[in-house]
């Protein structure tokens, strides 16, 4: 306390007669040339997470997702080898200190065993269901087998086939069919296991 | 409290002999008589001692393991079996709190002042909800709390039964983690790994929702031991070589500043702390739930840096060129606009969850660990202290430059420091808030732990007490939930040793939002003292549209407020009102004697604003010390 008797406020030199830094930080809070300003561009990956197989773990992965605005383009889970675990397979699309955080965000959450970023040779899948018109039924059929698929059911008015494969496949296969009309498209969103002798999750001994 | 050891006078009336069957029944509300389809509790036999073992008593024997002394709660049907085992439960006693957000921040201010979980208890729906609140308050705050809701009986979950809410769903994201417990056999472990988690690592909320069949269905299983789930774990030590890096940063540094976040004060890293800072000269500043990790009283305290820190924390922390980040999350509120924050800083960040490193703020040299052990390795680690002289030097004329000192009426005279001089103010002029903090400060020893409510008066509460012991400051950090002040002094009335005084700072808004639990303070007889820093407003959002939206003041005037000595009155409390300096030593003096709850009721000066202030997302170095630099 001091005796100053004026109204309102603190006493002190005004902001502009204040020393300066010299830098700058990014939106990401990393320090940044000021004439150069780098940002970090998205980038897309596969983050996979190994986890306890119990109600409400899917939910939990998410509402985290959601909660932490964290931009993911699929998410799938399934079983796996042991009745315990299953696997969540997750394609996001966020700048790298983004990536870094949803890894970090998951590996909290309890049931959580392992997580990690999938190389860029991992083995990523898909599976697509395409609901066509069956107005050119030889020409899906001619499609269908380019890209490897199936057809499940030809009627009529519709031909519905199966596809797998990578991402980029899929939405090749998706455009070449765009032609015939389609009438509706299920996609599973990516699935995907590391490559060769790398594990896609390193379980604990203790958790074996 | 309701210890039923030490039978208190109000046993009687609390237990009656011979309980009518409806006596627990929440009262008529429609439907309710599908709720309680399970078998009717055994009303009729005196021989309670022969009740087989339930669920419920597996939770309670879960407690006694934790080594919980006091649960906070509200009774209610789905959550009445476990009450029920409570009743013979000698070493837990039970807090009946007014209302269940009441009971949330008393255990979160438990928690904070004894570092280990305080227990809230609720019944389901309604009772949850409202727990709400308190739990999202210690998930921002990192708080201990273990939460346990009664839940409608299974085979009614999602049937959309009387009282049925989703609280496992509703409170997922505020929980560090939260269970449905599935099974009598089960439940005791459930809620013992609740423990475990609430205290690992960083510390937070979990929840055990527990439905009424769980608790009621007989078991013999006992809880084990609290133990983390095998999916987690916890890095204690940082990297070494991590350490030697981040040692030679702080060496080399001209221009170093310490910011001592609440993880300091979590992980018990206060000692470390403060050894290094004064071993190597470095001066330190402190987030808001920092506050206490460093003596405010020495010379290199910086006090809280942020929206309305120090004009000297916040030139500190934005001209350093090594920031020694502590146990922080680097909030928004601290750290103003990211692009300059600390612009020019190598930052070290140790914390113990490394989910926060890079999360707002890149850190150049990521400590992952406890804080004690951490800052531990990293006093070994360093070679050479960094040459502060001139910085310190720097530090100490910022002091100068920008004192806290708010302005105060013509003073007949202004003696030295120490107690502020109230007989000097002329008697007319509205006391100034600053003015009272002080005098209370003056008039407390310096563990006396202080509680806040949210707004104006929260953070006088911060800037003009000088805080030197760490568990001592509890306020809503993150949150920032009006209603926190007296739930959490009832809290902390509860962990303190009973020769530490708990005051509560609380603006009338703030106060009007949980003030019924005056009524527990009164019936329990806990010796709080609570000064509602009163200027008939919501002075926080006033000051806000003053600065912000052409002092368009909508909603944020009251054209009426209770008086609070009456109220306080009227509870039980003790009542007092402040009008005039002069009344200051003497009611402050009088509310502080009481042996149990007080109110003080400050008529303060309306027009008083905080500052320094940054705006939202503004330039920290650019903080406006009056309305004229927003
Ligand atoms: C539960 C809740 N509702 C609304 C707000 C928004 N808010 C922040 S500060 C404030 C004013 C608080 O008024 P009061 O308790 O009287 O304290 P003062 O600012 O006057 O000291 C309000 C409404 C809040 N923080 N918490």
């Amino acid at each position: 306390m001091s005796g100053r008797y004026d109204q309102q406020g603190l006493p002190g030199p005004a902001p502009e007669e204040r020393q300066r830094p010299r830098g700058r930080r990014n939106a990401q809070g990393i320090r940044i040339d000021p004439e150069a300003e780098a940002e970090h561009p998205p980038r897309r990956t596969v983050i996979s997470a190994l986890v306890e197989h119990e109600p409400g773990v899917l939910a939990r992965v998410s509402g985290l997702f959601s909660r932490r605005q964290f931009n993911i383009e699929s998410l799938t889970v399934a079983d796996t080898q042991n009745d315990d675990w299953a696997r969540i397979t997750v394609v996001v699309e966020e700048p790298d200190p983004g990536i870094d955080q949803v890894e970090k965000q998951l590996a909290k959450v309890v049931p959580v065993i392992h997580v990690r970023e999938l190389e860029a040779d991992a083995l990523a899948r898909e599976l697509v269901v395409v609901k066509v018109d069956a107005d050119r039924p030889e020409e899906v059929h001619a499609i269908t087998e380019m890209y490897g698929g199936k057809t499940l059911d030809a009627g009529p008015r519709t031909v519905t086939v199966e596809l797998t494969g990578d991402e980029q496949k899929i939405d090749d296969a998706i455009d070449a069919f765009r032609q015939f009309g389609i009438r509706e498209i299920a996609r599973t969103g990516q699935t995907a296991l590391a490559r060769g002798e790398t594990k896609t999750a390193v379980v604990p001994d203790h958790l074996k | 409290m309701t210890d039923h050891g030490a039978v208190p006078e109000f046993d009687d009336a609390e237990h009656p002999a011979e309980p009518t069957p409806d006596a627990d029944a929440p009262s008529p509300e429609p439907e309710a008589g599908d709720e309680d389809r399970d078998p009717e509790p055994d009303t009729g036999t005196d021989e309670a001692t022969e009740r087989a073992s339930t669920g419920a008593d597996a939770v309670v024997a879960a407690l006694s393991t934790a080594g919980v002394e006091t649960v906070f709660g509200v009774q209610g049907g789905a959550i009445m079996p476990v009450y029920d085992a409570l009743y013979d439960a000698d070493d837990v006693s039970h807090v009946t709190m007014a209302h269940e957000q009441g009971a949330a921040h008393a255990a979160d201010a438990y928690g904070a002042v004894t570092g280990d979980p305080g227990v809230c208890m609720a019944t389901s729906g309604p009772g949850a909800t409202n727990l709400v609140t308190g739990i999202a308050d210690a998930d921002m705050d990192s708080e201990p709390v273990v939460a346990l809701t009664g839940q409608v009986p299974s085979d009614l979950v999602g049937n959309d039964a009387f009282q049925e809410t989703d609280t496992v769903g509703v409170t997922t994201p505020i929980t560090k983690s939260n269970t449905f417990a599935s099974s009598a056999d089960e439940v005791g472990d459930d809620v013992s790994t609740a423990f475990a988690l609430a205290n690992d690592g960083r510390q937070g909320p979990t929840l055990v929702d527990l439905p009424k069949d769980v608790t009621t269905t007989e078991t013999t299983v006992d809880p084990s031991e609290p133990v983390v789930p095998d999916t987690v774990s916890v890095q204690e030590r940082a990297d070494d070589d991590a350490v030697e890096g981040a040692a030679d940063a702080v060496a080399g540094a001209d221009r170093p500043v310490i910011l001592a976040g609440g993880g300091v004060v979590k992980g018990g890293a206060t000692d470390e702390l403060r050894a290094f800072a004064r071993e190597h000269e470095i001066p330190v500043a402190t987030t808001m739930p920092g506050i206490g990790a460093f003596p405010e009283d020495h010379d290199l305290a910086l006090e809280m840096a942020g929206m309305h820190g120090t004009g000297y924390a916040n030139m500190a922390t934005t001209m350093t060129d090594c920031l020694l980040a502590v146990g922080t999350r680097f909030d928004d509120r601290l750290t103003g606009g990211v692009d300059s924050f600390a612009p020019d800083a190598t930052v070290v960040h140790v914390d113990i969850d490394p989910a926060e490193i890079s999360k707002n703020v890149e850190a150049d040299h990521p400590l992952v660990g406890d804080a004690s052990t951490v800052l531990d390795q990293l006093a070994a680690a360093m070679d050479a202290s960094p040459d502060t002289d001139e910085w310190v030097g720097q530090c100490a004329d910022w002091k100068t430059e920008y004192p806290m000192d708010y302005a105060v009426p013509a003073a007949d005279s202004d003696e030295g420091d120490g107690a502020p001089d109230a007989s000097a103010f002329p008697d007319d002029e509205p006391v100034k808030p600053q003015f009272v903090v002080e005098a209370v400060d003056a008039a407390t020893d310096d563990d006396t732990v202080v509680t806040t409510g949210v707004g104006q008066h929260q953070m006088w509460a911060c800037q003009y007490w000088t805080y030197t012991e760490p568990r001592t400051w509890v306020s809503s950090h993150g949150l920032g939930a009006m209603g926190y002040g007296l739930p959490s002094a009832i809290g902390a009335r509860v962990a303190a040793d009973d020769d530490q005084s708990v005051v509560c700072f609380d603006g009338d808004g703030s106060f009007l939002m949980t003030c019924q639990e005056l009524v527990v303070a009164a019936r329990e007889n806990l010796d709080v003292t609570v000064f509602v820093l009163n200027n008939e407003a919501i002075g926080m959002v006033k000051q806000w549209q003053d600065a912000f939206f052409d002092g368009r003041r909508m909603a944020s005037e009251y054209p009426w407020v209770p008086e609070f000595d009456a109220l306080a009155e009227a509870f039980g409390a003790d009542g007092f009102r402040i009008e005039s300096y002069d009344d200051v030593p003497d009611t402050v003096e009088a509310a502080l004697a009481t042996d149990g709850p007080a109110v003080v009721d400050v008529y303060i000066d309306p027009t008083e604003e905080v500052y320094p202030m940054v705006p939202s997302g503004g330039d920290n170095g650019q903080f406006a010390l009056s309305e004229g630099h927003l």
